[in-house]
């Protein structure tokens, strides 16, 4: 198929389809086909778009046939098109368990809507080559999940909900005051060109403060150290598929658009912005992460502030900044959206058997449910870094870049956040999955509860379960081609000629009349190409 | 001009960051819509001020004339502009449900809140 079809089907499915979705507004199952389809559409357009890449290298396509630099430009690269797969296999998962899993109120007031909207985000800011129209799809991305985090109207909900959405919208105003300054210090927009234009700026310390600006506003978006705060306060608040989503993917947009901006856009300074910022930065999210989930009773808050400590792994592989280091990075990531989707997929079915997210009201499934506990176990072990489970090899390749580059302590800290990761699965496991110690006027005598009879929901509720769980084990056992995968991507990320050829072309690109005019009379401004 | 715009946007800043820091959340929605206002001012003045002079490019030429008006940045503010009314209306709303539900817009009530379950 014509590469280009490729490139705008992702943007195109989902949007369609929330159009459709809504026209069938009081029609749940056609809403629930729709959603199935648009979801399917763009994991297969993703894969074809993997084909296309590995064949002629990475495309780029002058949305409305302005040229870069001028026009808005896609671009799919390596990067890009793991992360429209990975997302998209999340999205077939949550269409099949939203099915069961989302209550006809909330499908009348525009679950799927929504949903599709919020892919459509997602999948252009991994699109995009345009850094104002990255904060766009940024906002396309919030919106959407505002709507879905409050969406059922439960005071738990608008509780979390609000400080989502408060600290969300500061971040969006750093991004566009980093954007501001970017086309006030450079002239321009496209990444590809900024790449180039940024390394000429003569006052260089401008542009590390710059960079800091998207730090905070990414940091906030991936829930780093210290700006995490809200992402354990609102993930565990809507329904399972909604939490499900949004742990997969939505802090992995801020990871993807940090790993872009810190390896095409800012790096005048490395030893600033990568070995000391970053790897600050990093080594603080684990720990910090960690140690906030050892204090949760909540199956999904445990698992959130998981979430805050795995994005630490992800920024260690970028602060590090060697080419293995980058690889680990890119297969951290793919190993870590399908495992932190299934977990909280568990949940849900968790929830639905025992009857509450409370680690505390819990116990005993696995008496009944053998089969769900081994679907838990597969994540959570994989989570933990077990051997040989994906999370294993990921954290194998941080760390011998991590000693390779010599950073020592990064790797040190690495290794003990994985030893108290594996205590917090424990702790769900001894909690949800064994019989509870038989306190009186306990269920039963032996601390298990009454079986919860299967119905036909919960069943299908397993469906996606396994399937991730059979991802999960796919990336273990044939680790070697998605590490070539990754590999593949960090080349392209270490040496950004490719993909500046690809958007720009041969020629030199003409310069921004205005800035670039206004700039070249100053003294301390850019320098004419 | 951009020297006193300079400062109009600090100021803004600085409002708005105070707002931010108040512990209701009808105001804190007010320091947010002034802190994007102050954005969309720095947008405005990156643009470089000219003397407006309608960009138009003559039949013929590659360029506008010189000393005409930055469009771009004013798409980028028109674009920032309407993403923060719709943000706006939304965070209004929220809140306004928030306090139906929950009867505070006390930021510290929501801090509890969280706590509650765990």
């Amino acid at each position: 198929m014509d590469a280009d079809l490729l490139l705008i089907l992702p943007l195109v499915l989902p949007l369609a389809a929330a159009v459709l979705a809504l026209l069938f507004r009081n029609v749940p199952r056609v809403q629930a086909g729709i959603n199935l389809i648009s979801m399917s559409g763009v994991l297969a357009a993703s894969l074809g778009l993997l084909a296309i890449i590995n064949e002629q290298g990475i495309q780029a396509f002058a949305s409305g046939g302005w040229p870069a630099p001028f026009g808005i430009v896609l671009v799919a690269d390596y990067l890009s098109v793991i992360m429209l797969i990975v997302s998209a296999i999340i999205g077939v998962a949550v269409a099949v368990y939203a099915i069961p899993n989302i209550d006809t109120e909330r499908v009348h007031f525009g679950f799927y809507p929504f949903m599709n909207l919020l892919m459509l985000g997602i999948n252009g800011s991994f699109l995009t080559g345009d850094l104002f129209n990255l904060y766009v799809w940024f906002e396309v991305m919030l919106i959407s999940s505002f709507v879905l985090i409050v969406l059922g109207n439960t005071e738990d909900q608008l509780a979390g909900a609000v400080k989502y959405v408060m600290i969300n919208l500061v971040s969006s105003l750093f991004f566009l005051t980093g954007a501001g300054l970017v086309y006030g210090t450079a002239g321009t927009l496209n990444m590809a060109e900024l790449s180039l234009v940024l390394n000429e700026v003569e006052s260089s310390g401008l542009v590390t403060i710059i960079s800091m600006m998207f730090l905070i506003s990414f940091g906030i978006k991936a829930a780093l150290f210290p700006l995490f705060f809200w992402l354990p306060a609102s993930y565990h608040t809507p329904p399972a598929a909604v939490s499900a989503f949004f742990a997969g993917l939505l802090t992995k947009v801020g990871v993807y658009a940090m790993i872009r901006v810190f390896t095409l856009l800012f790096t005048q300074d490395i030893g600033y912005t990568h070995t000391t910022m970053l790897m600050w930065v990093a080594g603080l999210t684990m720990v910090t992460g960690v140690l906030g989930a050892a204090a949760q009773n909540d199956f999904r808050r445990v698992l959130s502030f998981h979430i805050v400590s795995q994005i630490g792994y992800m920024i260690m592989g970028l602060a590090i900044y060697t080419p293995l280091a980058l690889i680990g990075a890119v297969f951290y990531i793919i190993h870590h959206i399908i495992v932190k989707a299934n977990l909280f997929l568990v949940s849900g079915v968790a929830q639905r058997l025992g009857g509450s997210f409370s680690l505390k009201k819990l116990k005993g499934l696995y008496a009944h449910h053998p089969g769900l506990a081994i679907l838990f176990l597969i994540p959570a072990f994989s989570l933990a870094g077990f051997p040989p489970l994906s999370g294993f090899w990921a954290k194998l390749v941080l760390a011998k870049a991590g000693i390779e580059a010599g950073a020592y302590g990064i790797v040190a800290v690495a290794i003990a956040v994985g030893l108290f990761t594996m205590f917090s699965m424990t702790k769900i496991w001894v909690k949800a999955f064994l019989p509870g110690s038989s306190e009186p006027g306990a269920a039963s005598e032996n601390g298990t509860p009454e079986r919860t009879p299967m119905t036909m929901g919960t069943r299908l509720m397993y469906v996606p379960i396994a399937a991730l769980a059979a991802v999960t084990i796919m990336i273990s056992v044939f680790a070697g081609p998605v590490f070539d995968l990754a590999e593949r991507s960090a080349n392209e990320l270490s040496d950004s000629s490719a993909y500046i050829e690809a958007v720009l072309g041969h020629e030199e690109p003409a310069a921004d009349p205005y800035t670039r005019l206004d700039l070249d009379r100053r003294s301390g401004g850019v320098h004419a190409r | 001009m951009e020297t006193l715009l300079a400062f109009v946007i600090g100021a803004l800043v600085a409002v708005a960051v105070y707002q931010l820091q108040r512990r209701d959340l009808v105001r804190m929605v007010i320091g947010i819509v002034i802190l994007s206002n102050a954005v969309n001012l720095l947008l405005f003045t990156l643009g470089r001020m000219t003397r407006a002079e309608a960009p138009l490019i003559e039949i013929g030429a590659k360029l506008p004339p010189e000393g005409s008006a930055n469009p771009l940045s004013q798409a980028l503010i028109l674009t920032a502009i309407v993403i923060g009314f719709g943000l706006l209306a939304f965070s209004l709303v929220l809140v306004y449900r928030a306090y139906r539900s929950l009867d505070t817009v006390d930021a510290q009530d929501f801090v509890e809140l969280e706590f509650d379950d765990a």
